[in-house]
């Protein structure tokens, strides 16, 4: 353990961990555009710095370890003019639009600005403009709003696995790009969306059916349909639509998700989706009830098995299905029908 | 593999056929009876690229044509003596030449070699003082110098291995190797105070005794050779002119710290450094002084080259150690110190070019030798490249605490043209302006950081009176933005909006906000930038704004520029020198110049397009801009 003071009080933190991490715990709020704890340590916003007792300089709280009888202060005058300057930076090179971006109400840089009084950007002079990129059928790039936190570029290499994305030129002109510049949808990008989903301001935009503010919708934590693994997700809903999804930081997938999950949603509100089970009736499918519906599949099952034995049937279980169901399915096969005909989609 | 025993019967062999060229080091005998003689022609990079191979050619090809004996030329390092290039030093007699031409060789080889005549109007301008000719060593350029990294440049082949043992070369590898244990070497770097040479100066023995003490399966040894200040060419005059001293200098690091593994990170701009790193690798290779078990002592060590592909910012440790892992050269965060977890997350060494080249000497002849050369806190000598306004351009190595006017006025002979001297600018875009006051300060890293600039890599920028020094300002920060990685926001967007502030400034729409918009910025990009690229880039506005405050207030009170260089804030005017020529008015791009023959003529200020046409036109100097 060490022992460490924060703006002047003391604490004992584990050893090893970083000044911010330390902070979270203690509650000691602190600014972060670029950090994010599943990534390596990135220190670019610059925005987390603190005064360490001793350093010239300021440094970075989410890439400086704690150290025993560190002395640290996460406010003090200079850490906040510091702060507001990066803001100001930042803000002079943003488009001032928070009025139509859709990302308003959720976005960390009009947060900040807000909690440090940032109104505009004071520094006149060259603004981002590049055209949109709008090639991925799922989310939007507007270059204009990105503030080079890295978190896409990251997320993608260091979690996602699929590096589509990087850094193009440098200094001032720096931009998040695919290789060549030639957009999204000629790049090895999957649509996961996890990029979209670390974007702390408005330049990585989910494409949307429907109008909504962030403070319009609720969050209703839910489980992915689409496979076994159990993805936990948030579905947005807004009245009673479901228009949106986003990660939960939880386990399994720790704030990650696939383009299904992230972008399949659209079938819950679609007219063509199915809610309860049809029976072909006189060569025409009719709406029925479930008790209905097991009944027959019970009847049929019985009738073909007593005809030509539970060799005549086969099983095929789908990817959509979890672990439990899959289970349960099986067992159905071998046990209640009595045949080992049972296979699942995955195999194939 | 060679051992100890046959290293030194190369250096015998080859001493044999260097003779009169060690004269150069042993100036006492210049002038003596040798064997032999040498005409040496500097290969450095300005000389080298003026055609010295020709020149070379055609000096073997007369000598040959004239039956002369005991004549050898070669092409050496740097000489340093930039301005006058190509230069030509011949031996025993140490006679000077300067900048030769193909043309002028063959009166060299028949006067000079075949007649002993002295071929006066080559000589070197400084190598001539009162009808006296004087021998290299005597110029002004050299009286002061004393050469530690450089001491090989000049007068081995760069091409030759067996020159470089010839010169004890190898022969400190072969002292650490069969003498001393690591911690051994470990003490002898801490005992002489070698500090870092890339700008920093940290010193190098203890940088080495914590990867000496960390235990890890691999380490690394890198020498930083992405040498990117303007105007600077010090390490690579060191590599191109002795690139064995730096492969020797890693060897031993790599002996003392446990690595068997070295990395030269070289910028891919410098291919005949490129070249001849190549060339010398191989024949260490071959000769058994890299790879497995050197000289016998089961000691294996190797390196290879990595070239950058021109990011200044690479030249940044953890930028670097990015780049020979194949990302993108920014720099990372220090989470853990270099020498725990560097390259790959390996323990890893990384010095300098001229770190390196230093360590051998160190070696041989023992850290007290090296403190008695230069300050207490700063022991040894320092190569800077002197560039700018100067009479002597070129590269010079002198003892630590040497004073900056020593360096610009008795070495590099002072300002050019009468002109008066404003300012120095040391440290490349890191560094700042130094102005006349201070001009007796010795060189040494704490002296120099206590007046605003840093010692930096070597580059020394001299500026006069014609110098502005907001536009000197703007010019770094240009360099900077153009080279910052935009990887964190005070240096790649602080930065810009300086550079944009100065350029308001020199453009005389400079508010007086902006001189403390400047102050603000540069506090906020010096405390909170990432690395050493934006943690040092305020600093050529900071020191200008200090020490030559008025030079800006000029600029936006009175939208003025003192020095007359602000193209913008200058307006041309035709004096009563004029004759009435016309010249001016029919030279001019826009007619903005009007009057009658044989009369003054006057110029619109308000139509003039301020492109100089006229006072190149004009035949007597009449028009002048203020």
């Amino acid at each position: 353990m060490a022992n460490i003071i924060i703006n002047g009080k003391g604490y004992q933190v584990e050893d090893g961990i970083t000044i911010l991490e330390a902070c979270n715990r203690l509650g000691i709020d602190i600014p972060t555009l670029c950090h994010d704890e599943r990534l390596e340590p990135y220190a670019a916003c610059r925005l987390c710095v603190v005064e360490i007792k001793g350093k010239g300089k300021l440094e970075t709280s989410c890439s400086t370890k704690v150290r025993d009888g560190m002395e640290i202060e996460t406010h003090s005058e200079r850490v906040i003019r510091a702060r507001k300057e990066i803001l100001d930076l930042l803000f002079s090179n943003h488009p001032n639009d928070c009025l139509t971006c859709e990302k308003s109400g959720e976005c960390k840089l009009q947060d900040y600005c807000y909690e440090y009084g940032i109104v505009e950007g004071t520094y006149i002079g060259e603004k981002k403009n590049y055209p949109l990129d709008e090639s991925n059928p799922f989310y939007t790039f507007d270059p204009n709003k990105c503030i080079l936190c890295g978190k896409c570029v990251r997320v993608c290499s260091e979690l996602q696995g699929t590096n589509a994305i990087g850094l193009k030129d440098r200094g001032f002109d720096t931009k998040v790009s695919t290789p060549f510049d030639m957009g999204l949808a000629t790049s090895k990008c999957v649509s996961c969306g996890n990029c979209v989903a670390v974007c702390p301001v408005g330049a990585l935009m989910p494409k949307k059916r429907e109008r909504y503010r962030a403070w319009e919708v609720r969050r209703v934590k839910t489980t992915c349909s689409y496979c076994g693994v159990g993805c936990q997700m948030y579905l947005l809903v807004k009245g009673d639509k479901v228009v949106g999804v986003e990660p939960a930081k939880s386990r399994p997938n720790n704030g990650l998700l696939c383009v299904k999950g992230r972008f399949g949603y659209n079938f819950i509100n679609h007219p063509d989706r199915l809610k309860t089970p049809l029976i072909k009736r006189n060569g025409k499918f009719e709406e029925a009830t479930w008790e209905e519906a097991y009944d027959l599949i019970v009847s049929k099952i019985n009738e073909i098995k007593g005809k030509y034995g539970p060799d005549a049937f086969a099983g095929l279980t789908s990817a959509r299905c979890t672990n439990e169901e899959n289970y349960l399915f099986q067992k159905m096969f071998r046990a209640l029908i009595g045949t080992n005909n049972v296979d699942h989609c995955a195999r194939l | 593999m060679m051992t100890v025993e046959e290293l030194r019967k190369i250096k015998e062999e080859t001493l044999k056929h260097m003779e009169s060229k060690l004269y150069k080091l042993d100036k006492e005998k210049i002038g003596q009876k040798a064997t032999n003689r040498h005409v040496l022609i500097c290969g450095g990079p300005g000389c080298y690229s003026s055609n010295v191979e020709e020149i070379k050619e055609r000096f073997v090809e007369k000598i040959a044509e004239k039956g002369l004996e005991n004549v050898e030329v070669s092409i050496s390092g740097c000489f340093g003596l930039c301005e006058s290039g190509p230069n030509i030093e011949i031996y025993p007699d140490g006679t000077f030449y300067s900048r030769i031409k193909i043309e002028d060789v063959d009166e060299i080889v028949e006067k000079h070699l075949c007649q002993n005549e002295i071929v006066e109007r080559l000589l070197n301008e400084d190598a001539k003082k009162e009808d006296k000719i004087l021998p290299v060593h005597q110029v002004d350029f050299y009286k002061k110098q004393e050469k530690i990294a450089l001491r090989n440049c000049g007068i081995i082949d760069y091409n030759s291995i067996e020159e470089y043992i010839a010169l004890d070369g190898y022969h400190a590898l072969a002292k650490v190797l069969t003498e001393m244990d690591r911690g051994e070497v470990i003490e002898v770097m801490k005992k002489s105070n070698l500090r870092g040479r890339g700008g920093a100066g940290f010193p190098t023995g203890r940088k080495w005794e914590t990867a000496y003490k960390y235990e890890a399966d691999k380490k690394y040894v890198i020498c930083n050779a992405d040498e990117g200040d303007p105007g600077a060419f010090m390490d690579r005059s060191i590599l191109e002119g002795d690139p064995h001293s730096v492969l020797e200098g890693m060897a031993i690091c790599g002996y003392a710290v446990g690595s068997d593994q070295g990395y030269i990170y070289i910028r891919a701009e410098y291919p005949v450094a490129v070249k001849r790193l190549r060339t010398a690798i191989k024949q260490a290779r071959e000769k058994g002084l890299l790879g497995k078990n050197i000289l016998g002592t089961g000691f294996n060590f190797d390196i290879e080259l990595r070239l950058g592909a021109g990011a200044f910012v690479c030249g940044e440790g953890t930028a670097l150690m990015e780049s020979i892992e194949g990302r993108r050269g920014m720099p990372r965060p220090k989470v853990e110190r270099t020498a725990h977890k560097g390259l790959w997350g390996k323990p890893t060494i990384i010095n300098n070019v001229e770190t390196f080249a230093n360590v051998a000497p160190i070696i041989l002849k023992g850290a007290d030798w090296f403190r008695s050369i230069g300050t207490e806190d700063s022991p040894g000598t320092k190569v800077f490249a002197l560039g700018g306004k100067v009479k002597n351009t070129g590269l010079v190595e002198v003892p630590m605490g040497t004073t900056l006017r020593e360096i610009i006025f008795d070495i590099g002979g002072g300002t050019v043209g009468g002109k008066k001297f404003k300012a120095v600018q040391t440290g490349g875009p890191s560094g700042g302006c130094i102005p006349e006051e201070f001009l007796d300060t010795p060189v040494d890293f704490a002296s120099l950081s206590k007046i605003g600039s840093i010692m930096g890599s070597g580059g020394m920028i001299v500026l006069d009176e014609s110098d502005c020094m907001v536009d000197i300002a703007r010019f770094f920060l240009d360099f900077t933005v153009d080279e910052s990685c935009g990887k964190c926001v005070p240096c790649r967007e602080g930065t810009k909006r300086m550079l944009e502030i100065l350029e308001r400034i020199t453009e005389g729409e400079g508010t007086p906000e902006d001189l403390d918009r400047l102050e603000s910025l540069a506090e906020i990009i010096t405390s909170s930038s990432l690395c050493g690229l934006g943690q040092t880039a305020a600093n050529p506005v900071v020191s200008t704004l200090k020490y030559f405050r008025e030079e800006y207030e000029a600029h936006v009170y009175e939208k003025r520029c003192p020095a007359g260089s602000c193209q913008a804030l200058l307006q041309y005017f035709i004096t009563d020198k004029c004759i009435g020529c016309t010249k001016c008015a029919r030279n001019c791009p826009v007619s903005a110049i009007s009057g009658k023959v044989k009369e003054k003529h006057v110029i619109d200020t308000e139509t003039c397009i301020k492109c100089g046409a006229c006072m190149e036109a004009c035949p007597v100097g009449a028009i002048i801009k203020k």
